[in-house]
Order: structure tokens, then C-alpha cells, then sequence
């Protein structure tokens, strides 16, 4: 196990070591102490090893993260997890806004709260959050899963395309084109397995199925005011 | 981008280390604005028939004790006073319309910065580490201190254009964001007698809270009303003579994190100025919610207020 202390290494050093690893790998657990709100920590990895962030992290903690895992010990600024491929990024705490944005893959857990637009323009990733998010979540969501096990705020899903979306609390109002699906088999299946992977334990019966209506995929004038 | 911090004590007796606890806060937005740079300190309360205020000329060199003396002899009495590099305060037995027309007339070229009987407003072009050591910071004591750094976008970069911004007793703001209807919402306000020295859209949100308790509202009920009335993003920390206050807009884009320990009550645009608070390791650390007014006031129960 490696330790990097971030009180007497930079952000850019323990970025350059992880991303060395891609080579060589000789070192598969990592541990970052003093994260202290910087910027960009745990960047663009890509090689399967495990990452512990110990304390609240800045913005864009593990974004771009291919094949690692990266837990963090605490909150999480704006954008964790941005743009993920593949991999898993936990956070314990809360994330702020823009959880997830962009993802194509791998699996986000949010343990705590996720703030607005969790999931904006998701593409693939999984979301779990273990308690509520903010309004605008999996805004213009293309593909992957968000769970909500929590409330949702305002305008769930807006512009949705083909995310699914399941929530076990309130949902504050849908956002355009969301609308509400029947669970079937299939989905309690598949909501069973992102918990399992999520390591959350809740009963999937309990939860609601959100989609795309898919009036709003394709310009039309009737839906001119909707746009 | 810009960067708001705020510290409000609960604890008094870390009232003389309230400089020292803030500057490293002010400090770390350094990158959120490297423009301007500013602070408003609550603290050294004058007595209830007097008033305090803060004014600023950006000659170092500019004649104060010749202000001073000719209001001593307008007021019949020395007024106490002391300069502090670019700024000078002045402790008047007087009314705040009256101050004003005495420092219009005897000061016209300085600017008013404060007037309240707490608040002392200190603010200028610069980087955030100049203007901490510029008004020395680090050795000023108070019960709450709120302070910005700035990436203009609005208006220009000058010292009347920095925050916070000041426009009615004891009250202040600090804003991360732009407002849209600035410019009609100046010219209501106008009407209604808010008086507006800058082109600067915050201070239009200043005057706009000024009006409201003006006319009877409580903090929290202007803060509300701000949000039907003040179109664009915002995140403000507000400070009042025993008082502070957070607010974002709706949407929610401009970024806010909240610390609270049985101590302090701590706020910043990000985490990372709270790195340097005591004890911050087992503080409530959380993001205020959008449209949601938080408020923590003396004399009445501590906490949030919904």
C-alpha cells in the first residue's frame, strides 16, 4: 500500500504516479491523506487499482477514471466522477452539483446526498445514491441507470433519453418528456443488481420507474413549446 | 467566478482571533478572484447614539486629521477616528444623515464605505493576500466578518466596484454571480429613495434588501422576496449588526458549502477555505440547498432557519 500525503506532495505528482501505473503496475492500493478540497485529485486513471481518499475532496475528484476504484472519505466538490468510462468511484459523504456528468460507464455511488444535476447528460454510467438529489437530475440523460433511494428535486430527468431512472422516495415534479413507467420483472431485476453492486440494501419493489415519453427525441412543431 | 467566505462566531471567545481565523479563508479564493479583493468586519460596537463609518480615499497620503478636525468643528466636539492604510474610521455623535452631509461636503473625493455602529467595510484592487495585509487582518478582532474576491464581470475592476457592498445601517452582501434586471430593479429602488454609487449589479441586490427591511420585513422575509424579484445567479452572504445570512437562487449553479461546529458558523464558495478552521475535521459540513434562506442570529436561538 502507497501513501501520498497531499500536505507535502502536489496534486500533479500523485496524478503523474497513479497514471504511471498504467505502465507498470506495481503498486495497487493507494492511499491520499489531506485531500483538503484541492482540485482534481485521483484524474484520469486508468489501470485497476483502488484509490482511498481520506477527507472531503474539491471538484472534479476521480473524473475520466477508467478501471480504478475510488473512495472518498468524505464530500465531494462539483463534478466527481465527471466523464467516467468505466470503474467505480464511492463517495461517502455528499456530492456536490454535476455528480457523474457525462459518464459512459462504471458505477458511481453517492452515500450521502447528491446535489443538483446528478447525472446531467449521463451516457452510460450507473448512479446510486443513497439519499436525495437535487433538482434537474439526469438532465438530457442518454443511456445508463440512476437510482434514487432518497427524494428527488424538481424537473427529474428532463429531456430525457434513455436512462432509466428509479427513485424510492418523493420525486418533487418531472422534468419535459419524463414520465412515470410500470416496474416490470425485468427492471426489479435489474434495479437487484445495481444495489448488489452499489452494496446498498433496499427493496426494489419499493421503488418507481421514471423514462423518456419520447415526444422530444425528434424536432416537431406541435412540441415547439416544450423544447 | 468570484469567492465569498463568512465566519460568524458562536463562541465569543474567539472574538480577538476573528481576523486571524479569516484570512487564510480569503486568502484560498484567491484563484475564484484575483481582481479585487474585500471584507466587511462586524466588531468594536459603538454606543447606541453613535454611529461608525467606514470611508476610503485610495491616496495613502490623503489629509484625514484635516477632515477630522473640521467635523470637530461642525460637531462642536473631537470626533474619534483612526486611518487604516487606505481607509479611515470615524466615531460620530450624530445621525447618518447628518455624517453623510458633513462627509459630502467636508470629504467629497472620499468614498463612504460603511455606516452602520459596527460594521467596518475594507475593500480594494488587488490581489486577496494584498488587501489582507494592506488593512492587516490577520490582528483585527470581531463577532463576524463576511469578505469577498473578484472576477469582474459585470462592471468594472476599481475599488468602488469590489465587495461588499453597503447600503443601508450595518447591512452588507457579498455575491457570487450576475444579475440580470439590475438595471430596472436600480431604477425602482431609485424611486423608493435607495441611493446607488456604482454601475454594479450587486450593489443593486445590497439596495434591494435595504428596502425591504426598510419597509418591515425581517431578514429572512427580504431574502425570500429576492427571489421572486432578483433575476439571475446568485450566491449572497449577507451581514447584519448581531447577523448572517445565506441564500442561492433556484437554479443553483454558483457553488456554496457550509461549515457549522458548536464554535463557528463557517461559509465559503468551496471546502478548501475551511481547511484552516479548527476543528474543522468534525464539523457539519454541507451544501445549502437552492432557494433555501439560512440565517444565524444573535440574541435569538442559533440555527437555520427555513
Amino acid at each position: 500500500m502507497k501513501t501520498i500525503d497531499l500536505l507535502e506532495t502536489s496534486v500533479r505528482e500523485l496524478n503523474q504516479s497513479l497514471h504511471d501505473q498504467a505502465n507498470n503496475c506495481d503498486e495497487r492500493e493507494w492511499v491520499v491523506l489531506h485531500p483538503m478540497g484541492r482540485h482534481a485529485v485521483a484524474c484520469g486513471l486508468n489501470q485497476n487499482i483502488s484509490v482511498d481518499i481520506e477527507g472531503h475532496a474539491g471538484y472534479y475528484c476521480a473524473g475520466m477514471n477508467q478501471k480504478a476504484s475510488v473512495t472518498i472519505h468524505g464530500n465531494a466538490g462539483q463534478g466527481v466522477a465527471e466523464n467516467m468510462m468505466s470503474g467505480c468511484v464511492r463517495v461517502k459523504g455528499d456530492a456536490s452539483q454535476s455528480a457523474g456528468a457525462t459518464g459512459h460507464g462504471g458505477l458511481l455511488v453517492i452515500e450521502g446526498n447528491a446535489a443538483a444535476r446528478c447525472g446531467i447528460s449521463m451516457k452510460g454510467v450507473d448512479i446510486v445514491v443513497k439519499g436525495n438529489a437535487g433538482h434537474m437530475s439526469a438532465f438530457m440523460g442518454q443511456a445508463g441507470r440512476l437510482v434514487i433511494c432518497g427524494d428527488a428535486g424538481d424537473a427529474l430527468g428532463d429531456s430525457l433519453y434513455e436512462v432509466h431512472i428509479y427513485v424510492k422516495g418523493e420525486v418533487a415534479s418531472l422534468g419535459a418528456d419524463c414520465i412515470e413507467k410500470p416496474m416490470r420483472e425485468e427492471h426489479i431485476e435489474e434495479l437487484q443488481q445495481l444495489l448488489d453492486r452499489a452494496g446498498v440494501d433496499e427493496d426494489p419493489k419499493a421503488f418507481r420507474r421514471y423514462g423518456s415519453g419520447r415526444q422530444l427525441y425528434h424536432f416537431k412543431v406541435d412540441n415547439a413549446s416544450s423544447y | 467566478m468570484c469567492g465569498i467566505v463568512g465566519l460568524y462566531l458562536k463562541n465569543l471567545e474567539l472574538e480577538t482571533q476573528l481576523g486571524e481565523l479569516f484570512s487564510p479563508m480569503l486568502a484560498s479564493m484567491s484563484e475564484r478572484g484575483p481582481d479585487s479583493a474585500g471584507f466587511a468586519i462586524y466588531g468594536d460596537e459603538v454606543p447606541g447614539d453613535q454611529i461608525k463609518i467606514t470611508l476610503q480615499h485610495e491616496d495613502t497620503a490623503f489629509d484625514w486629521a484635516g477632515v477630522a478636525r473640521a467635523i470637530g468643528e461642525e460637531l462642536e466636539h473631537q470626533p474619534v477616528w483612526f486611518q487604516n492604510a487606505t481607509a479611515a474610521v470615524f466615531k460620530l455623535k450624530t445621525s447618518e444623515t447628518m455624517a453623510r452631509e458633513y462627509f459630502a461636503r467636508l470629504a467629497p473625493e472620499a468614498m463612504i464605505m460603511s455606516v452602520g455602529r459596527s460594521i467596518e467595510i475594507l475593500k480594494g484592487v488587488g490581489l486577496p493576500q494584498e488587501i489582507i495585509e494592506r488593512f492587516n487582518l490577520p490582528s483585527m478582532q470581531g463577532t463576524h466578518i463576511i469578505g469577498h474576491t473578484r472576477m469582474a464581470t459585470e462592471s468594472a475592476v476599481s475599488m468602488a466596484g469590489s465587495h461588499p457592498f453597503s447600503t443601508g445601517m450595518d447591512l452588507c452582501l457579498v455575491h457570487n454571480g450576475s444579475l440580470s434586471n439590475y438595471n430596472w430593479l436600480r431604477m425602482r429602488l431609485q424611486k423608493y429613495g435607495i441611493h446607488f454609487e456604482t454601475e454594479n449589479d450587486s450593489e443593486v441586490a445590497a439596495g434591494y434588501l435595504t428596502w425591504r427591511l426598510r419597509e418591515g420585513d425581517t431578514l429572512e422575509q427580504a431574502l425570500k422576496a429576492g427571489l421572486k424579484d432578483l433575476d439571475g445567479f446568485y450566491t449572497f452572504a449577507i451581514g447584519t449588526r448581531d447577523g448572517f445570512a445565506v441564500i442561492r437562487d433556484p437554479i443553483a449553479c454558483k457553488p456554496a458549502v457550509l461549515a457549522e461546529t458548536n464554535d463557528y458558523v463557517a461559509m465559503a464558495s468551496e471546502y478548501r477555505a475551511l481547511v484552516h478552521l479548527p476543528n474543522i475535521e468534525n464539523a457539519r459540513v454541507w451544501e445549502p440547498e437552492p432557494a433555501r434562506v439560512y440565517v444565524w442570529e444573535r440574541g435569538s436561538k442559533l440555527g437555520m432557519v427555513a
